[in-house]
């Protein structure tokens, strides 16, 4: 079984990757044993970096390639794509505008 | 001992001890620990960690009950980022491998990160610059922090610090701090104009050099040369004594003609006024014999207050200056926020461009309510002495008009109400944006009187930030089109015969100050400091030299040709003035 895969997704949700979508991915990508890593236009972050992922700044229809190493790297892969696909739930749920909470 | 070169933003030599200040204004007590004791300091910033995210845990659940549950995610990302492996990382290495005290490793990696995401475009994402700083300042809260405010210096110390917005550097403890150094910054930020004004040596634009600073150690800074000396042996330390010793003295020397006009030698007078930040700053304009006010920057009280400042304690301000004045002019420039200078007391939304965003006159008159009360204000104070009102960057003679009925509005009822005010106080507006220059023969007809505010002019003629270290290089008073654009306007100005000055940086630099006698202006404003200098220059020449300076300055076609005939030029008319530094 090929333990390196990857699969390009495409930022749905009209905010684009903000505090609480990072997270999500965060939270998600620790539940696997695999190296996790996301790529935009040449740079690469580490899945579990909230940080990381914040600095590239995605936005609404950005491009982003998954990359998952590890034994459970297929499931990793279908989860985090999964939240993608879903515009990290955002479409539906209240939508927490970003800026306005207490900093 | 290490030297390094930064940019001099401010004249003066301090010596003292080392004070580093964080982003937030959080004392970091050393940069540096001994290598024996790094296990000790991972240790310390482990728990600070688990405190710190015990903390955050306890936010997320209280507002998770008390607002809802979006702002209870907040804190949850928050506590993602201070459990965030990359930045674990990057401070147990800081740590192990370069011995970073904990609060420094997190204040470098921190600011790094703020950095990074004011770059990315978007406004939201530059907001999470201030989540990454909420973060931080849980963390140094739980090493044990404290803000600088509760635990002040006691002895003379050098304030170092990675950047200083202007407010920051306002609120600087005079008693103890004799001077600042920045790792960031241009020289024509605000924050360079503000250390002018309290008189504090500085340097900005280092560069990297809080991770070499030791505990206690002693610092020099040069504000004449640009100059940071860092761990200074005892030789170099008598050197800068001395040095200081020579230079009261002549400043002394300078004092001397505190009472005399600037006057050329041939008898053509010129006015020399003051730019102040603040009512205190009176004193330095008698000691050196400003003729008035040319330029009050009232925004200053906003930036040094967390609370928007009352209509009295604007009064008491204003009052405090035109009495002190003794009837001398004062030049009183309304509000001048936004962009860099942006009050804590009025929100303002990220912008992508804040210099062409919302700043200056334009903010006050979306703010009408804040206008009116700094207009009531000023108008009270002008009973007391000779006060005048300028309105900043005024682009369109709509913005002119827009806010000169405001001020007559704000006069009417203040008349109602029976509060007394002067009937003629008069009206000028600052010339500082291209589109007023092009236009000046129309705006002249409904002011009283012009100022060209040269920093602002440079900046929008040139199209550069002037706080952008990347392309400061690219911002030139001595620029051709500049010089062409302050010559038109003094030009229009005289014509119709009205009051212009000269109130940018440039009218502090004598080369400059004859250069602008030269072009037709009789009226100065510059930083109290600068103008025993000024006045030297001037009354050590003639009207001719400066005509000749003018009308060859403005021939040449690039800003390098400028520069290199006026310096050669005025090394010529005043050998003392460039051999003497």
């Amino acid at each position: 079984m090929p333990s390196r895969l990857e699969k390009v997704v495409t930022v749905t949700n009209p905010m684009g990757i903000h505090m609480r979508p990072a997270d999500l991915l965060v939270r998600t990508a620790s539940r696997f044993e695999c190296r996790i890593e996301l790529e935009k236009d040449g740079q690469i972050v580490d899945g579990r970096s909230i940080l990381g992922i914040l600095t590239l700044g995605a936005t609404q229809g950005c491009e982003i390639r998954l990359v998952a190493d590890g034994p459970d790297a297929g499931l990793a892969l279908a989860a985090l794509a999964e939240l993608f696909s879903q515009g990290f739930h955002e479409f539906s749920a209240e939508i927490a505008s970003p800026g306005n909470g207490p900093h | 001992m290490l030297e390094l070169q930064g940019i001099a933003v401010s004249p003066g030599v301090a010596i003292g001890k080392v004070l580093i200040l964080d982003r937030e204004g959080y004392r970091i007590t050393r940069s540096q620990i001994d290598s024996a004791d790094r296990s000790k300091e991972t240790q310390r910033l482990q728990a600070a960690i688990a405190e710190a995210s015990k903390r955050l845990d306890q936010h997320r659940q209280n507002s998770t009950i008390t607002i809802g549950e979006h702002v209870g995610a907040i804190f949850s990302a928050h506590q993602q980022m201070l459990l965030d492996p990359s930045l674990h990382n990057e401070w147990f290495r800081l740590i192990d491998e370069h011995c970073y005290s904990a609060e420094f490793a997190i204040s470098s990696v921190l600011t790094r990160y703020a950095q990074a995401f004011r770059r990315i475009g978007s406004a939201m994402m530059r907001e999470r610059a201030s989540d990454v700083r909420d973060v931080e300042r849980t963390l140094l809260e739980a090493l044990g922090g404290q803000p600088t405010s509760s635990t002040t210096s006691n002895q003379p110390s050098v304030v170092l610090s990675h950047d200083l917005t202007p407010s920051e550097t306002a609120n600087l403890d005079r008693k103890f701090v004799i001077g600042f150094c920045t790792e960031a910054g241009g020289g024509s930020s605000h924050t360079a104009i503000v250390a002018r004004g309290l008189e504090l040596p500085a340097v900005v634009g280092v560069g990297p050099f809080l991770h070499r600073i030791e505990k206690d150690s002693w610092i020099i800074v040069d504000g004449f040369h640009g100059r940071v000396i860092l761990q200074p042996n005892t030789e170099v330390l008598d050197e800068f004594r001395q040095r200081i010793a020579a230079r009261s003295s002549n400043a002394e020397r300078l004092s001397e003609i505190r009472d005399l006009p600037a006057e050329t030698q041939d008898g053509i007078r010129v006015s020399l006024l003051a730019n102040i930040e603040f009512p205190n700053e009176i004193e330095a304009c008698k000691q050196r014999g400003a003729e008035g006010v040319g330029l009050y920057r009232t925004e200053f009280l906003y930036l040094g207050s967390k609370t928007e400042p009352t209509e009295e304690q604007q009064y008491e301000a204003y009052f405090r200056v035109a009495t002190e004045m003794h009837g001398l002019p004062v030049v009183l420039r309304t509000l001048d926020l936004g962009a860099d200078k942006v009050a804590q007391s009025i929100a303002a939304d990220p912008e992508m461009n804040p210099f062409l965003g919302l700043r200056s006159i334009r903010l006050s008159l979306r703010h009408p309510k804040l206008f009116r009360t700094q207009l009531r204000a000023i108008l009270r104070a002008a009973n007391h002495g000779d006060l005048r009102i300028m309105f900043p960057m005024i682009t369109t003679l709509h913005e002119l008009r827009t806010a000169r009925m405001l001020l007559r509005q704000v006069a009417d009822d203040l008349a109602e109400e029976g509060a007394p005010i002067p009937s003629n106080v008069p009206v000028g507006m600052m010339v500082e944006v291209p589109s007023a220059v092009l236009m000046l023969e129309h705006f002249i007809q409904e002011v009283d009187f012009i100022s060209i505010g040269t920093n602002d002019l440079i900046q929008y003629t040139l199209a550069v930030d002037r706080c952008n270290e990347f392309v400061a290089d690219l911002y030139a008073g001595h620029d051709p089109a500049v010089l062409k654009l302050i010559k038109q306007s003094v030009d229009v100005a005289n014509q119709r015969g009205v009051e212009v000055s000269v109130c940018g940086e440039m009218s502090s630099t004598p080369s400059y100050a004859l250069l602008l006698v030269g072009m037709g202006v009789r009226t100065l404003s510059a930083p109290p400091a600068a103008l025993p200098q000024v006045k030297h220059a001037v009354r050590n020449v003639t009207l001719e030299d400066c005509q000749q300076l003018a009308s060859r300055a403005l021939e040449f076609s690039t800003a390098r040709e400028v520069e290199g005939f006026l310096q050669s030029r005025f090394a010529e008319l005043l050998p003392e003035m460039v051999l003497g530094v």
